[in-house]
């Protein structure tokens, strides 16, 4: 670090400062400040209320099941694509990133019509008596869809820096497939799960677009808390609104701290080892 | 939220640089009324060539917050006075709007109606089959939905009368009434598609003209139309907003494009939608379009929109409550 490769660290660390300020601090600022202007009395009976309560146990447990979902899936996925050469590998490879692309609100009506009872998928899961679309489920596969490349595209690069060297020599001295796998390539690998899961999760949370169009928006049953934000908002009831959103950025922020500490846990681990 | 932002940054942006400003003017309006205004337009521009209408749809709330957070709309056509009284009160509307145009400002009216499946195998005729425990009924929810408030205000009418003003037993009726909603959607057109593409429910409740519009676009076969023995009137009120068109200079445009509304042109166009309309003559016209139906009116059932919202659709109101004992 004695000289430093790049000049103008000064201005490009006051661009980077003053744009995370405008475009992220701002407006979350804003809403924090929206909702501690109703004093902490009004604001507990807001985001304690039954409903809200429901709204995040629902979104909360749904976006769980997404990740695990997409934890095991994705895993295989980035897996495959590093570690096998097949035709079409690279088409799949592009399609991993739709998600990003596709307007959530065009994935949740797509996902829909699939998994309607009328649907391709939903009449199929209808005969062993599997309801997706308007049920939990539902939100769970919206999420999941919608989260997908945050696990494959942290684990795909790693892996694929990962040195065979590693593998050979836990083989030449004797350790099982699945020793190997679980004492050498997953600890290097961890970092990076640990880093897609948290990104996965906290976009869970947050989305909207795809899952109100296959939730059914039952209050207490498949009613997401960002749908009751959007709801106290069509009430012009701001500040209840950045209440309830409120809860859902600590979560998410929380959760994203402990995530960095144990990464950066982790990360100290292995360079030790 | 994010996107209504950039988007009335970009029209701030986007404002300078149109040629002519006062050719131009943008309507915004409510969720299903896109085909509606596409086809006024037409007809409006062929008889003003030269100027262009645009158009944007949403939950009339979302609209309305939209135009106080920077939309650039000239004028708003709605399906709820209360969201243009919250122009009203952002200063961007009028205090005497509704005496600016004939008929409280409203150039035609609808009522909620039902939609059923073909035959109506249900045998459902009137708002009291809705609460039978093997019909499944689908609207939006009144809280995301203009819409739907319609519903919910038409079905308490109802059993205000039937009920002859038994409050428990109003609550019990609209209790049920939401018991029978399998999916709940955030706006009239969502709820439409669930009804007409997921197959989902026995009834759909949608504005008269909305039902109509469905009928003819998937086939008259498929669906029968009901109107219920009583419903509610819906006004659907149209305002110039002063602060936009002082700005831009559009006054003049705003104001014949609204007027033209009113003209039996524009009522015609109208009521072709399945709009009913006041003009006698287009009234006359379209008859056999529209079954009679005795339509009770806010103020006489509610006693006005302002009680109507704090009483049942604030936070906490009548409509929490019953959406909270589902």
């Amino acid at each position: 670090m004695a000289r430093r490769v790049l000049p103008g660290l000064p201005l490009s660390l006051g661009i980077t400062l003053v744009y995370v300020c405008l475009i992220v601090a701002l407006p979350l600022g804003a809403l924090v400040f929206k909702a501690a202007s109703l004093g902490p009395e009004a604001y507990w009976e807001i985001v304690s209320s039954d409903r809200a309560l429901a709204s995040y146990r629902v979104t909360v447990l749904c976006a769980f099941a997404a990740t695990v979902f997409n934890l095991v899936f994705g895993f295989a996925l980035a897996w495959v694509l590093v570690r096998y050469r097949f035709p079409g590998r690279r088409l799949i490879d592009a399609l991993v990133d739709l998600p990003f692309a596709l307007p959530t609100a065009v994935a949740g009506i797509a996902l829909t019509t699939l998994f309607a009872q009328n649907g391709w998928f939903g009449a199929a899961l209808a005969g062993v008596g599997i309801k997706v679309a308007y049920t939990p489920l539902g939100i769970i596969v919206a999420m999941a869809f919608t989260s997908l490349p945050f696990i494959v595209r942290t684990v795909q690069p790693v892996l694929e820096e990962l040195d065979p060297a590693l593998e050979e020599a836990a083989q030449s001295l004797g350790g099982s497939d699945g020793s190997i796998f679980v004492r050498v390539i997953l600890p290097l690998l961890a970092p990076a799960i640990l880093a897609g899961v948290s990104l996965s999760f906290a976009r869970s949370l947050g989305e909207f677009g795809a899952i109100i169009f296959i939730a059914g928006n039952q209050p207490f049953e498949t009613e997401i808390t960002a749908l009751l934000t959007f709801i106290r908002l069509e009430e012009y009831d701001y500040q209840a609104a950045a209440a309830i959103a409120s809860v859902l950025l600590i979560t998410a922020f929380v959760m994203l701290a402990v995530t960095n500490l144990l990464q950066a846990r982790a990360l100290r681990y292995t360079v030790k080892a | 939220m994010k996107s209504l932002i950039l988007a009335g940054a970009l029209a701030a942006l986007l404002a300078p640089l149109s040629a002519n400003a006062a050719d131009k003017i943008l309507n915004a309006s409510y969720d299903i009324s896109r085909e509606l205004f596409e086809a006024v337009n037409k007809e409006f521009v062929a008889a003003h060539p030269g100027v262009t209408v645009d158009q944007s749809h949403g939950g009339s709330s979302k609209q309305a917050r939209a135009i106080l957070e920077g939309l650039e709309a000239d004028v708003v056509t709605f399906n709820q006075i209360t969201d243009v009284n919250v122009l009203v009160k952002g200063g961007f509307v009028s205090d005497d709007w509704k005496s600016d145009f004939p008929h409280n400002a409203s150039p035609y009216y609808s009522l909620p109606a039902f939609l059923v499946r073909e035959g109506n195998p249900k045998g459902i005729k009137d708002w009291s089959d809705l609460v039978r425990d093997d019909v499944k009924v689908i609207f939006p929810n009144p809280k995301t939905s203009g819409n739907a408030r319609y519903t919910y205000l038409a079905a308490t009418a109802y059993a205000k009368e039937a009920f002859k003003g038994d409050d428990a037993k109003v609550d019990e009726f609209i209790g049920k009434l939401f018991k029978n909603v399998p999916v709940f959607d955030t706006g009239g057109r969502a709820a439409t598609t669930t009804f007409v593409e997921r197959e989902i429910g026995d009834v759909l409740i949608t504005f008269e003209a909305e039902t109509r519009g469905i009928a003819k676009e998937f086939g008259e076969d498929k669906f029968d139309i009901v109107v219920p023995s009583v419903s509610l009137l819906a006004e659907f009120p149209v305002a110039i907003v002063d602060k936009v068109v002082d700005k831009r200079g559009s006054r003049d445009l705003a104001k014949s494009y609204l007027d033209f509304l009113y003209s039996p042109e524009g009522q015609t166009v109208l009521a072709e939608n399945g709009n009913r309309v006041n003009d006698p003559k287009v009234a006359e016209t379209f008859k056999a379009d529209f079954p009679e139906v005795r339509l009770v009116t806010v103020e006489d059932v509610f006693g006005g929109w302002d009680k109507i919202t704090s009483e049942h659709f604030a936070s906490g109101g009548k409509l929490d409550k019953v959406l909270n004992t589902r």
